[in-house]
């Protein structure tokens, strides 16, 4: 795969989510995007513009917006409902359950503000807990970009995808990672560094992290295999498998570290029955308003603590 | 186009007994489900699958089809007696509900049962599916109308009210309510645990075109039927239909606890006996 070397470029992924957006709405008139009013924070003001006839703002009124999703799914379309992260996942949660998991519709649920990104807006918004509830429920597909440009290509491939899924986005400027031309496959991890001492597996707005940790554990000689596992429901177990080679797994993810990428691949780890796994996330308590990289900081989401996380595990 | 026959009254309210009986009888074998609430739907369900809806039971994923969503999604028997009499499964699936591999789950589900639009159950969420199909309709300017049935009770829940606001808000002349206002829910009447005030008031006040009919007269189904179909004004229609929870076994009429309990043998006897000579 091709890294870009030197990521200064940043852009939030609900950036990349509002560009695809539109591009798939122009070759497929079935895509559809249900608002909650909260489209311009989402980025999907251009989709409504260019495409009205293909738009639906049902208003603040996440649990309708869910099912009126469901509803148009019946007829053939392709509904991405968009809001933020804490209310597409947890206020829809049973509608989403109903009437888009259970009759397996082609239900789409697009959501800005993942993780801690929305930090000043505080505990309320933060969304920790999103991936977590729809990994629990069938038929569901759980993804997180790392970038802008990834972002776009899951995005892609999940409106060509049959099924329900949960796509979460940074709210916040990320750096860029990959080029436009890298292509993903949902299921499937990205392998950005193949090494032979430790293993991380990171996803969404930590894979930049993970990077550089990743550089500065080469720097002093040790050994790093890296991946995006941008999807994790389904999980790529493969990947995770072959990782137990090398035996020590650190997972990094903003999300809590229950029922997340962490516990995902730890499920992995203890069933195969070998290995060790230290997860970094979110440390199971919300979060206050504060600048994103303080509260990543205050929970140990950090280059310097997936280094030491790393260096521990090798001792 | 699937042209139905047309269907008198007379014959519309012989169906509505069978569909009672079936429902009656599916409940009783499978000594488990919904009755009370089955029989209050009863004469709609006769009227809508008998007569108004443009289905085609050979082809029950026509796109083209008139859709219905039964939001109240535990008084499945009733909406099965009709699939079942209609030709959508073979009649003798009324004697599967609620056993395991049964198209007839304990509540509606589209990928197990054909003939069901969307699956439903939880309650309150049914209209918002109504509502995404009929604007569906619209968008692809298609002919086909939408068909939705809240319970009383459900009306309690704020998503109903959600949907209600997004159908005018859409102008969905082609989505057409019925509230089947039976006055119970589980735990006892709809005023003793949260009242309704006036549900027609409430539906009118959103912007619906508004009705009330009494929801055991064929006549008055059929007229109101007759009057929505065709609208163009812009309005979603909400037919407040009064019934009685249970009607047609007098045991059950107006009876809380026969919200959700099986008939035994000699109710079932009863039930039957009495079905068999028509609505009182």
């Amino acid at each position: 795969m091709s890294v870009t070397n030197t990521p200064v470029a940043k852009k939030a992924t609900r950036e990349g989510f509002g560009d695809e957006i539109v591009k798939l709405g122009k070759e497929n008139k079935n895509i559809y995007v249900v608002d909650i009013d909260i489209g311009k924070s989402c980025k999907t003001t251009a989709f409504m513009n260019a495409f009205p006839n293909q738009h639906v703002n049902v208003g603040i009124a996440e649990q309708n917006g869910a099912g009126l999703a469901a509803g148009l799914a019946t007829t053939g379309k392709i509904p991405f409902i968009s809001t933020y992260a804490v209310f597409g996942s947890l206020r829809m949660a049973e509608q989403i359950r109903q009437e888009a998991c259970y009759p397996n519709l082609n239900v789409k649920i697009a959501c800005s503000h993942g993780g801690l990104t929305p930090g000043n807006d505080g505990g309320s918004h933060q969304a920790i807990e999103d991936m977590g509830v729809y990994r629990t429920m069938p038929n569901m597909t759980v993804i997180m970009g790392a970038d802008y440009h990834s972002t776009r290509k899951l995005v892609e491939k999940a409106a060509n995808t049959y099924g329900p899924m949960y796509l979460r986005f940074t709210r916040d400027a990320v750096p860029m990672i990959y080029d436009e031309n890298e292509e993903f496959e949902i299921g499937k991890a990205k392998q950005l560094k193949d090494g032979k001492d430790v293993a991380i597996i990171a996803n969404g707005d930590t894979v930049y992290l993970a990077l550089q940790a990743a550089e500065q554990l080469e720097q002093e000689g040790i050994s790093v295999k890296l991946l995006d596992m941008h999807t994790i429901k389904p999980l790529d177990r493969e990947a995770v498998v072959e990782c137990l080679e090398i035996g020590k797994i650190v997972t990094v993810e903003d999300h809590n570290i229950l029922n997340g990428l962490g516990s995902a691949v730890s499920e992995v780890v203890a069933e195969e029955g070998k290995g060790k796994v230290r997860r970094i996330g979110v440390q199971d308590r919300f979060g206050e308003s504060a600048p994103y990289e303080k509260l990543m900081e205050l929970n140990g989401i950090t280059i310097e603590n997936i280094v030491a996380t790393a260096k521990e595990l090798l001792n | 186009m699937i042209e139905l026959k047309e269907t008198t009254i007379e014959e519309l309210k012989e169906k509505a007994i069978e569909l009672r009986k079936a429902a009656v009888t599916m409940v009783y074998k499978a000594q488990s489900g919904h009755p009370g609430g089955s029989l209050s739907a009863a004469d709609i369900i006769s009227a809508l699958y008998f007569k108004e809806m443009n289905v085609d039971p050979a082809n029950p994923k026509w796109e083209d089809r008139d859709r219905f969503v039964l939001s109240k999604g535990h008084v499945a028997p009733i909406q099965y007696a009709a699939l079942a009499l209609r030709g959508f499964v073979p009649y003798e699936t009324i004697n599967t509900l609620r056993q395991y591999g049964s198209p007839f789950q304990g509540h509606p589900d589209m990928k197990k049962c054909p003939g069901i639009d969307i699956s439903t159950g939880s309650l309150g969420q049914g209209l918002s599916c109504a509502v995404g199909m009929a604007l569906a309709a619209k968008r692809d300017e298609k002919e086909y109308r939408v068909f939705a049935m809240v319970g009383d009770g459900e009306c309690q829940e704020g998503q109903i009210w959600e949907a209600a606001q997004t159908a005018v808000k859409y102008e969905l002349d082609n989505l057409i309510v019925f509230v089947d206002y039976n006055r119970l829910q589980i735990d006892g009447t709809t005023d003793e645990i949260m009242p309704l005030q006036d549900i027609e008031k409430k539906f009118e006040a959103f912007g619906f075109e508004t009705k009330n009919i009494d929801g055991h007269s064929m006549e008055e189904i059929v007229a109101v039927l007759d009057e929505v179909r065709g609208s163009t004004n812009g309005k979603p229609k909400c037919i407040v239909a009064n019934t009685i929870k249970g009607k047609g076994v007098s045991y059950m009429e107006n009876v809380v606890n026969w919200h959700g309990v099986a008939p035994n043998d000699k109710e079932y006897a009863q039930a039957m006996e009495e079905l068999a000579g028509g609505l009182k």
